[in-house]
């Protein structure tokens, strides 16, 4: 079963209507011992670094996390902000990240104000860096549905699978082993985000 | 490099599709849902819906219609139309909708901004703002679907809803809708020039080249189309359509 982590953070409902769409069998679940026995996880997520790790703390999952990610090693998805809580760190808070992927989220900073706008909102179109399962049959004009305002740099290439640019060039996609992240909204990327999750579901 | 949103805005009165004109003569185009797969198949950027008569009729949103359609639909969807508190708000979230488009409560109550902004996030928060221009030229805004005149000043409106925590605006031209003529490109203009939030221009939108004006000449982030959109022309029947690609890249750039 796919455990839909609600720690009362984030867009659940729509993650569960593509769940559906694709047939997987998932569950949105906030209780302890349903996620402590998640075949697969996603941690959905919008709103502040900080606000969502404290939820996590307080709800005592950080432990669960690194269990099911380094001695479960269960396939774990985290989505925009729930991307971001995997890093080590953010910029838009001071509390630790979960740090199954090494990396930070970063806060874009442009100097001409008025030429590109914050948060990073739209489709836009990512390439192919590493490859990867959660990649497979992504060809060429991939596009995503973005809304985000810090963005992920991992420290390691090989953790990153899609990149974006929007000013800079950042991650739109990691992976370090059994973990994924996806800081676009599959969820709400028509065929892109269909084939994204049905590759999740595959795993 | 991210793409200007093109954006079908859909009117609704209850469980039906319809199309004003200047807000006014709502004319049935069909079945909603019918609609929405249409668009859903042509992978559009982004959906809009307004029913544009339940704050008036003081109704709830038809949650079973809402459902539906995001049962259906795997793009970003919003929804506006008689969310009067979080309740409604946190409720059409929950369904699978990630942007609250406010208009009459906002003016009512604009604390419901912040309180859903603080909730949600900023970018879940749109408001709308319906805007006419009198026979001598000056601006001024309306609630509850275009029938009750507010005397607050547009621009100052706009301002004070982004300091409230809207992160969008949807900017309609009471006007234009539904003419035909283009966009009131003077009116989106003077709102982006004095906002820093992303502004979705709305009203009266009839050709490709409405489009790429709104957005190279009024700063418009995201345009939003309606009888483009559901009829084959001016005065013609209706036709679920929506424009070719290359084209609006053409006029976009």
């Amino acid at each position: 079963m796919i455990v839909i982590v609600n720690y009362g953070m984030g867009n659940l409902g729509s993650v569960a209507n593509m769940l559906k769409k694709i047939g997987a069998n998932y569950i949105i679940s906030s209780d302890i011992d349903t996620i402590r026995n998640a075949e697969k996880l996603i941690l959905p997520g919008v709103g502040a670094f900080d606000t969502a790790i404290s939820r996590i703390d307080k709800m005592g999952l950080r432990e669960i996390f690194l269990d099911l990610a380094f001695v479960k090693k269960i396939p774990i998805l985290g989505i925009c902000l729930g991307m971001q809580l995997l890093m080590d760190s953010s910029e838009e808070g001071v509390l630790p990240g979960l740090g199954l992927i090494k990396g930070k989220a970063i806060k874009f900073n442009f100097d001409s104000k008025d030429k590109l706008k914050i948060p990073h909102m739209g489709w836009n179109d990512v390439i192919l860096n590493n490859s990867s399962i959660i990649t497979n049959g992504y060809q060429n004009d991939i596009r995503f549905y973005f809304v985000h305002s810090y963005f992920v740099k991992v420290e390691y290439d090989i953790n990153s699978i899609l990149k974006c640019n929007y000013g800079i060039d950042f991650d739109a996609a990691v992976q370090n082993n059994n973990i994924y992240g996806a800081q676009f909204h599959p969820e709400k990327s028509h065929r892109f985000g269909i084939q994204f999750f049905k590759n999740f579901v595959e795993l | 490099m991210l793409r200007t949103r093109i954006i079908p805005c859909l009117q609704l009165i209850d469980d039906s599709l319809v199309k004003t004109i200047k807000f006014k003569k709502p004319s049935y185009i069909g079945d909603p849902i019918n609609t929405v797969r249409i668009f859903n198949e042509l992978e559009v950027d982004e959906l809009c819906f307004l029913d544009i008569r339940a704050s008036l009729q003081n109704r709830s949103p038809n949650y079973k219609i809402l459902s539906e359609i995001a049962n259906e639909c795997f793009m970003p969807l919003s929804y506006g139309g008689a969310i009067k508190d979080e309740f409604t708000a946190k409720k059409i979230l929950s369904i699978g909708y990630e942007k609250i488009i406010l208009n009459t409560a906002a003016i009512e109550t604009p604390s419901l901004i912040t309180k859903i902004a603080k909730y949600s996030g900023n970018q879940s928060v749109v408001v709308s703002i319906d805007v006419k221009k009198s026979i001598f030229g000056s601006y001024s805004i309306f609630s509850k679907g275009g029938s009750k005149k507010i005397k607050i000043n547009p621009v100052d409106w706009a301002k004070q809803v982004e300091e409230a925590g809207a992160g969008e605006l949807l900017i309609t031209s009471m006007n234009n809708e539904g003419t035909w003529s283009g966009f009131d490109i003077e009116m989106i203009k003077i709102i982006t020039d004095s906002v820093s939030i992303p502004v979705i221009a709305n009203g009266g939108a009839g050709s490709i080249t409405d489009i790429g004006r709104a957005v190279l000449e009024g700063g418009a982030s995201a345009v939003a189309l309606g009888s483009m959109l559901v009829y084959q022309q001016k005065g013609m029947g209706v036709l679920v359509n929506f424009p070719d690609a290359k084209k609006l890249k053409r006029v976009l750039e």
